[in-house]
């Protein structure tokens, strides 16, 4: 009798047991669903812009649309002023130079290079109407262009090269009517557009987000949540929160996926743990371009071969530039799969008349090591190219390339590297020997947009593996299934076949002795 | 000398034995796996295996030592050298001439002087190093910036290299044991001891209360 209630105990347990082992079922997350109810909800504006007398005229110029918003935001353009968005540099600590003031107008890149010199086409970009040369009058709040981050009527637009005037197209009055919060074609205007094309810079930031589905972004996606930039990059005082940096240097005022979803999202304490040292976007971000492609390289130095005289381009299949007179060579790719590094949001930037040290010129240096405990492992798309620089005084040169027409030393209308050099170098205040070559240039950007739905993530295997993980290039610490010191295993094999040696050595003498003996028997 | 039929393995010890015994080899593929030298379930799987696994291991371990020490059979475990050296050169030499067991097996004594000692280094050494490791291993937490801290100061790799050098040996000890069973009276007797918990043993006709001449 105890022995059946006892059989029938144990029975019931294994069985609970097993059920439990091998049940692999979703549980609900209330947390996540908390957030989409949180963000589920859009804030109305309590202001009708068409209805306010203000704005019932006719503009002449764009800063008479900004007059007027002034005339009720009264204090606002002051925070503007202030702000990086409008002055293209900060004030930033970077460990080896000290407190330095950092920006678009002083820091080169991998693409265009630098601002210097060629404002009157760059200043598309820039927050503010009539930048022409280094001449700006970054205090006059006229200048400020709000439409270009409110409009909400999708009709602004900048003029190319017009140094950051409206196209002549666009109906100020309209778009002065229809203000509001920026949505993703004000900031997609500029950021998905950087270095002259879709994606060209980030890989992780293109008009496919205007419309995208699940699979390219959980969060933006048009049948998802369909949140804006702002929902994450919230702003107070015209400070938005958020980093990139490709000018960036501080690890200060970042966006973090952890502001929502905390450091321990997931159910799985184990996964939970890889926080500690791994950034969200490594595993959520399996590939980025996951729609168009994005500039992998840029060659300066196969920049200036003319077709009789004239600057011609060549396509690839998608339609993608593969070489510009103007720019030079370049390689596009689509569903990149990430570099891996170690970053502690703290980054390093080539800043005009830094003398060149290693080859090749990392433009930006991201910070971070295995044993700095604020580093986390991020992905991140590594841009390479080359660029022209100064041979005696080991500088990077900023050329000068836009010109409104020929016979001004600017590269992109005159293909003449001495012209655009002399001419950007005294521009920016350094000198420039004349004798100039290219040199190999790299440039980091942290992939954090285009999260993919978790069942996309990156699996355990892709990077606890023996070979080619993702995370192959990272060493220095030890991964379990990656990882093993060879002389243990060595140690443990030999010990191992050593005993099935000594095992089969001793049966096959047995087997034999007791052969022998059952003939001696029979004997 | 008679030969006699004796429960010398009893119920839980066999539960014991056997749950062990699958455990570990469980625990041996999926931790092999983890470590990557062979692939069979996916490393995540593997992982989860490994965990769920080696908790239930914990649990067996547990009732395990309140068995040994409620029912007084740890002092089958208590090392002795007397006839050691013969043991050792029954299984190189003596065997093979066929000579007999040096060391009677008895209820109250069924294990001979080296299964005592590498029985114990087992439960002493090998299984606590591997246990004491593999939470380690498990709950082996980095400091950073969220502050999540619970070990400090060890490194996974010193604790990783650690709980695999005890597996090696433990699939050492696998290899070696399972040969040994074959070493009984006939190749099979030793594993069906273990199975039914009944064994032929030899008894001597004036050990008729072998349990009193024990105690003295």
């Amino acid at each position: 009798m105890y022995k059946n209630i006892f059989i029938v105990i144990v029975l019931v347990v294994a069985v609970l047991w097993l059920i439990n082992f091998f049940h692999e079922d979703e549980m609900y997350n209330l947390h996540l669903e908390q957030l989409k109810q949180e963000y589920a909800l859009q804030p109305v504006s309590s202001v009708d812009h068409s209805k306010l007398p203000a704005l019932k005229k006719e503009f002449k110029t764009p800063q008479e649309v900004t007059a007027a918003c002034i005339s009720c935001h009264t204090e606002r353009h002051k925070e503007i002023i202030a702000s990086t968005h409008w002055n293209w540099e900060r004030v930033a600590y970077i460990e080896g130079r000290g407190i330095s003031v950092v920006g678009k107008k002083n820091v080169l890149n991998n693409f265009c290079i630098g601002s210097n010199a060629n404002e009157q086409s760059c200043a598309r970009c820039h927050i503010g109407f009539g930048m022409t040369n280094d001449q700006f009058d970054f205090n006059n709040a006229n200048n400020v262009d709000c439409m270009v981050c409110h409009d909400n009527s999708e009709e602004y637009l900048k003029g190319n090269a017009m140094a950051g005037y409206p196209d002549r197209t666009v109906n100020l009055k309209n778009v002065a009517q229809h203000v509001g919060a920026p949505t993703k074609d004000d900031c997609g205007a500029c950021h998905f557009y950087g270095g002259g094309g879709n994606n060209v810079k980030h890989g992780d930031l293109e008009y496919a987000l205007l419309a995208c589905d699940k699979n390219i972004d959980v969060h933006m996606a048009a049948n998802g949540m369909n949140m804006s930039c702002i929902s994450c990059h919230t702003a107070e005082n015209h400070v938005m929160k958020g980093r990139l940096y490709s000018v960036s240097s501080e690890n200060t005022n970042r966006a973090y996926c952890e502001d929502c979803h905390t450091n321990t999202p997931h159910f799985d304490d184990l996964l939970n743990r890889h926080t500690a040292k791994v950034a969200c976007q490594t595993c959520h971000i399996p590939v980025y371009a996951k729609v168009n492609s994005t500039k992998m390289s840029w060659q300066w130095s196969e920049a200036g071969k003319l077709h009789d005289g004239k600057p011609y381009t060549e396509e690839n299949e998608y339609g993608d530039h593969t070489y510009m007179s103007i720019k030079g060579k370049f390689e596009w790719a689509k569903n990149v799969i990430p570099d891996y590094i170690w970053f502690n949001g703290t980054a390093d930037h080539y800043i005009l008349g830094d003398t060149i040290k290693s080859k090749p010129v990392a433009m930006n240096t991201l910070n971070g090591s295995f044993d700095d405990k604020y580093s986390k492992i991020i992905p991140v798309k590594i841009h390479r190219g080359d660029q022209i620089f100064d041979l005696q005084t080991k500088m990077l040169i900023q050329p000068k390339l836009y010109a409104p027409q020929p016979g001004d030393s600017a590269f992109w209308e005159d293909f003449d590297w001495e012209l655009a050099a002399k001419a950007g170098m005294e521009r920016v205040g350094l000198p420039f020997s004349g004798d100039y070559d290219f040199i190999e240039t790299v440039m980091f950007w942290p992939i954090n947009h285009m999260v993919s739905p978790k069942e996309q993530s990156v699996g355990c295997a892709e990077c606890h593996t023996r070979d080619e993980g993702r995370l192959v290039k990272l060493t220095g610490f030890y991964m379990p299934g990656r990882d093993r010191i060879w002389q243990i295993d060595l140690l443990g094999n030999l010990i191992v076949i050593m005993s099935v040696l000594t095992v089969v050595g001793h049966g096959i003498i047995r087997l034999i002795v007791k052969s022998k003996r059952q003939k001696l028997n029979i004997h | 000398m008679v030969m006699k039929q004796v429960k010398i393995y009893k119920r839980f010890e066999r539960f014991w034995h056997w749950t062990q015994a699958s455990l570990i080899i469980f625990l041996a593929v999926t931790g092999f796996e983890i470590h990557g030298s062979l692939k069979l379930f996916g490393f995540e799987k593997a992982v989860s295996f490994h965990q769920n696994a080696s908790y239930a291991l914990l649990g067996l371990i547990v009732f395990a030592i309140f068995w040994h020490f409620t029912t007084g059979e740890w002092k089958q475990y208590i090392p002795t050298t007397r006839k050691l050296i013969d043991q050792i050169q029954f299984y190189s030499v003596g065997m093979f001439k066929g000579e007999r067991h040096p060391v009677n097996k008895t209820e109250l004594s069924k294990l001979n002087p080296l299964q005592r000692l590498v029985y114990l280094g087992f439960k002493i050494v090998l299984i606590p190093v591997a246990v004491v490791t593999g939470l380690l291993y498990m709950f082996h937490k980095t400091i950073n910036i969220n502050d999540i801290v619970v070990i400090r100061g060890f490194d996974l790799e010193i604790i990783a290299v650690l709980h695999t050098s005890v597996a090696f040996l433990l699939l050492a000890f696998l290899i070696l044991h399972v040969y040994m069973t074959t070493t009984g009276h006939t190749p099979l007797s030793n594993i069906k001891a273990m199975i039914t918990g009944y064994e032929e043993l030899e008894q001597e006709e004036e050990q008729q209360q072998p349990e009193k001449e024990n105690i003295s």
